[in-house]
């Protein structure tokens, strides 16, 4: 079996004195688009921020593609081919569509192949290159923030809460693109109140709640099994 | 027909110079949203630099230029950014102008240090050559300025919307965490882009140098004029800050040329710039109401009232064993501390409770200074009709910028200040043009007191009534309007608040309570004049006020002490201000992270000290036969305040 391209082992981490997650293990094989469901204040989140660099855990290690990253700064990780889209709208509400994608090419692609292909697979963009990107739909923005994730070509692509705030429609087409991304052989971690959307795209799925991972397995079975946490009555 | 284009060429000299300094302004605050008041501070001293390398050092002209924006501007710029200003453009704007104001104090003290006052000058580049356009003679000096400020506009222009590292600047503003995401250094950004504009603010100050001279307070201040130019770009458009540069560079060289000399048009080429800044701010758009965050503003505890009637005691008491003691200059210094104080207090009112920043709280002691030396009254109906008047003026300024907030506000009353002290102070209905005006001190109730010790008890009481009315007014409904208003604009809106008027009145209490302060510091001196209400004073009391803390009255009444300890200190024990300059420096950087100031610290420290050795105290204490504990006693009797840390009130509680 070849290493995991992320592996999170025993990983503690806290707010001042409450503790949020409390010895979390998971690993995501290389290639696999893995669904972390759970219900709120389980943790997810706080485990992105972890992953992507932006907070210090207090115990615990992270291996990305077999390297231990636990201290690295989140820039540094975006470099080395880590890309993050938080949740909310990841993208700068005062610069225009095109500067915007302009500064992904911070991953390491030029300039021109990171318009070339977020124009490729959202047209829509193009329409609006020069539009601030914070008069831009949220759908839209979304398909921006998206755009890194396609054109940066990464090692692993973390997702969280993709679908906060939006149609279930555009929700629906978002979804494909991951799993456009997917084919394309990208690692993705995808973090998701909502199951079955997430579920759809996935390989394989884990549960988070109360700070642990509860459960690991293929989609239909944690469907079947774990429906009542993941569901938690909003499905 | 020649001296218009001669005035045109000079106007357009002095809007180029103006120009580069408000477009490193634009930039350093598009940034880091850090507003940098000591803008041209810096200018002033990098031009003292530059002389220094150029003239006394006798490098090449080039070789110097080259050092000064290359090596020394940049630095300066970088290490501002790491070790001073990071971090701060999320918090309150309060913080940032202080910290800014103080490097400003700091800036024109190490140039004064460093560079005692002596002739110097800096001479043109190139003195000799020029062209002939028409009938006016244009200098080299001159092509050579309105030609630089051309190519940094177009340079920033390049900088910030074709190239990566620009785009990452702007980007860095909106969401610096999203940027580290990116592959972005946030940190790396602001730095090159403070350097940039400490390098440009060093550009305009050596071009202004040969023609304004190499004066600390001058250079200092022409950044009003970049100031105004960048508020017409709204800190935002590199374009129109252009413009706004050159339109002023023309308006005051025209307004030089052309206005009467003689009446109160001849007053008015001084305020051009500030005049511009005014109308500027007062035409700028409704700012949107701010959603609270609870980051930061955490206020300092409300004493009980048994405490703060405690500690104002033990102030007259202590006040008053010093008149006993002391000579009549160091009468006069104590009486100052308590003016300072006052006025401090007011700050404490407008900025610790109601979240705006004032930059004119001088000029509204000034105000009631003027008011009563021109009443004559020398008594309680004259104090407080010179009181009524200042707040009268502050409710007057209020009303056209009652849609601002923030930094915009702060600049506004900053220009108020200016134009009161040029137009209005200087005036012969006034003190006059360096004039003075005699007060008699007051007579309370029949009884006229005379002597200095007197006086200034009298004037510690007053310090005290008022330092116990803004703690009653605290506690009570207004209060909490005032700190929920600061805290959540957004959130009163909502509830249906009326913040206008609110905001109005809230101007005028506070103005009034300075110029109180400054119709007593009027009686005490007895001469008062223009030159002891310049509005540039109102900078040090901020930054001592917010430093010491201006959430609380003690945070006030040590910051008073602390700014008329400062120039006496000075001056007789230079090693003794080295310490207090220190102790600002300290305080301005821990501001960043406590709001509340030095005095917030001290409770805390005395808070730790009771919590460890009260109950060791206590328990020696003998316990009275036939009462409780002692420790049960505090929870009966609300008077006893010597252990009783369970009943301050919390930041947000109502008392």
């Amino acid at each position: 079996m070849s290493i995991p391209i992320l592996e999170v082992v025993d990983l503690h981490a806290a707010y001042g004195r409450i503790e949020v997650l409390r010895g979390v293990n998971l690993s995501v094989p290389k290639g696999a688009v893995m669904a972390l469901l759970g219900p709120n204040g389980g943790g997810k989140s706080t485990l992105t921020k972890i992953i992507s660099g932006q907070k210090k855990p207090t115990s615990g290690d992270i291996h990305l593609g077999g390297v231990n990253v636990r201290d690295a700064g989140s820039e540094e990780l975006a470099r080395l081919g880590l890309c993050t889209v938080p949740e909310g709208r990841s993208v700068f509400p005062n610069l225009s569509v095109e500067e915007n994608l302009t500064l992904m090419s911070y991953a390491g692609v030029s300039v021109e192949a990171v318009l070339e292909t977020a124009f490729a697979y959202f047209p829509r963009l193009l329409e609006r290159r020069l539009q601030l990107a914070g008069t831009l739909s949220g759908g839209e923005q979304q398909m921006l923030a998206m755009s890194r994730a396609l054109a940066s070509d990464p090692a692993l692509l973390l997702l969280d809460e993709l679908s906060m705030g939006l149609a279930p429609l555009i929700v629906d087409e978002l979804y494909d693109t991951v799993a456009q991304i997917a084919e394309s052989g990208v690692s993705i971690l995808c973090i998701e109140q909502f199951a079955r959307t997430a579920l759809r795209v996935s390989d394989y799925a884990a549960v988070m709640t109360g700070g642990r991972i509860v459960a690991t397995g293929e989609p239909a079975e944690i469907m079947e099994t774990m429906s009542d946490v993941i569901l938690g009555g909003a499905a | 027909m020649s001296s218009f284009m001669s005035y045109t060429i000079f106007g357009l000299f002095s809007g180029a110079a103006y120009a580069i300094a408000a477009s490193g302004l634009v930039l350093t605050y598009t940034t880091t949203r850090v507003f940098n008041i000591a803008h041209g501070a810096f200018g002033m001293v990098l031009s003292f630099v530059f002389w220094d390398f150029s003239v006394r050092q006798g490098l090449p002209l080039w070789l110097s230029l080259v050092l000064v924006l290359g090596v020394v501007a940049p630095l300066i710029g970088w290490f501002l950014q790491r070790f001073v200003v990071r971090g701060m453009g999320e918090g309150p704007v309060s913080v940032s102008l202080v910290v800014t104001v103080g490097l400003l104090v700091f800036c024109i003290g190490l140039a004064t240090y460093v560079w005692p006052p002596e002739a110097r000058s800096v001479p043109p580049f190139m003195p000799t050559s020029g062209i002939q356009l028409g009938d006016t003679y244009v200098t080299a000096h001159q092509i050579i300025t309105i030609l630089s400020s051309v190519v940094v506009a177009v340079l920033l222009y390049l900088l910030l919307t074709r190239t990566r590292i620009g785009t990452a600047m702007r980007a860095s503003v909106d969401n610096p965490e999203l940027l580290k995401l990116f592959g972005g250094r946030p940190d790396r950004v602001a730095a090159l882009s403070w350097a940039i504009g400490i390098s440009l603010a060093a550009l305009s100050g050596i071009l202004l140098v040969s023609v304004v001279g190499l004066d600390y307070y001058a250079l200092t201040l022409l950044v009003v004029n970049a100031y105004a130019a960048a508020m017409l770009g709204r800190l935002k458009s590199l374009p129109l800050t252009f413009l706004g540069a050159m339109a002023l560079g023309l308006l005051t060289s025209y307004s030089a040329g052309y206005l009467p000399p003689d009446g109160w048009l001849n007053d008015l080429r001084n305020v051009i710039a500030p005049l511009f800044l005014f109308l500027v701010i007062v035409a700028m758009p409704q700012a949107q109401l701010r959603v609270g965050q609870v980051k930061g503003i955490v206020s300092a505890p409300l004493p009980s009232l048994g405490k703060a009637l405690g500690w104002g005691a033990a102030l007259l008491i202590f006040t008053a064993l010093l008149t006993g003691n002391l000579s009549t200059a160091n009468l006069l210094l104590v009486g100052t501390a308590a003016t300072y104080a006052m006025v401090m207090l007011s700050l404490v009112l407008l900025t610790g409770y109601g979240g705006h920043v004032s930059l004119a709280q001088f000029t509204f002691a000034g105000v009631g200074a003027l008011a009563y030396a021109k009443l004559d009254e020398p008594n309680l109906y004259g104090l407080l009709v010179s009181a009524l008047i200042a707040a009268g003026v502050g409710a007057l300024v209020a009303l056209p910028v009652l849609r601002l907030t923030g930094l915009y506000l702060a600049l506004s009353t900053l220009a108020f200040a200016v134009l009161m002290d040029k137009l209005v102070f200087q005036a012969d209905f006034a003190f006059g043009f360096n004039g003075t005006l005699q007060a008699r001190r007051l007579s309370i109730l029949g009884t006229s007191i005379t002597s200095t010790g007197g006086y200034v008890l009298v004037m510690t009481v007053f310090l005290v009534l008022m330092s116990l009315f803004l703690l009653f007014l605290r506690r009570g409904v207004l209060g909490r309007v005032l700190i929920a208003m600061r805290d959540s604009p957004a959130a009163c809106g909502t509830l249906g608040l009326d913040m206008r008027w609110f905001r109005v009145a809230l101007f005028g209490l506070s103005a009034g309570m300075a110029g109180l302060a400054g119709g007593l510091f009027a009686g005490l001196r007895g001469t008062i004049g223009a030159n002891d209400f310049q509005f540039f004073q109102s900078l040090p009391l901020l930054l001592l006020a917010v430093v010491f803390g201006v959430t609380s009255v003690t945070g006030a009444t040590l910051g008073g002490i602390g700014l008329m300890l400062l120039p006496v200190l000075q001056s007789n024990y230079p090693s003794l201000a080295g310490l207090m300059l220190v102790i600002i420096g300290f305080g301005a950087v821990l501001l960043a992270r406590d709001p509340n100031g030095l005095a917030n610290l001290m409770f805390k420290i005395g808070r730790f000290l009771e919590a460890r050795f009260a109950p060791q105290l206590l328990a020696k204490l003998p316990v009275l036969p036939g009462r409780g504990s002692i420790l049960d006693e505090v929870d009966e009797d609300p008077l006893d305040a010597s252990f009783d840390h369970n009943q301050e009130v919390p930041a947000h509680v109502a008392p």
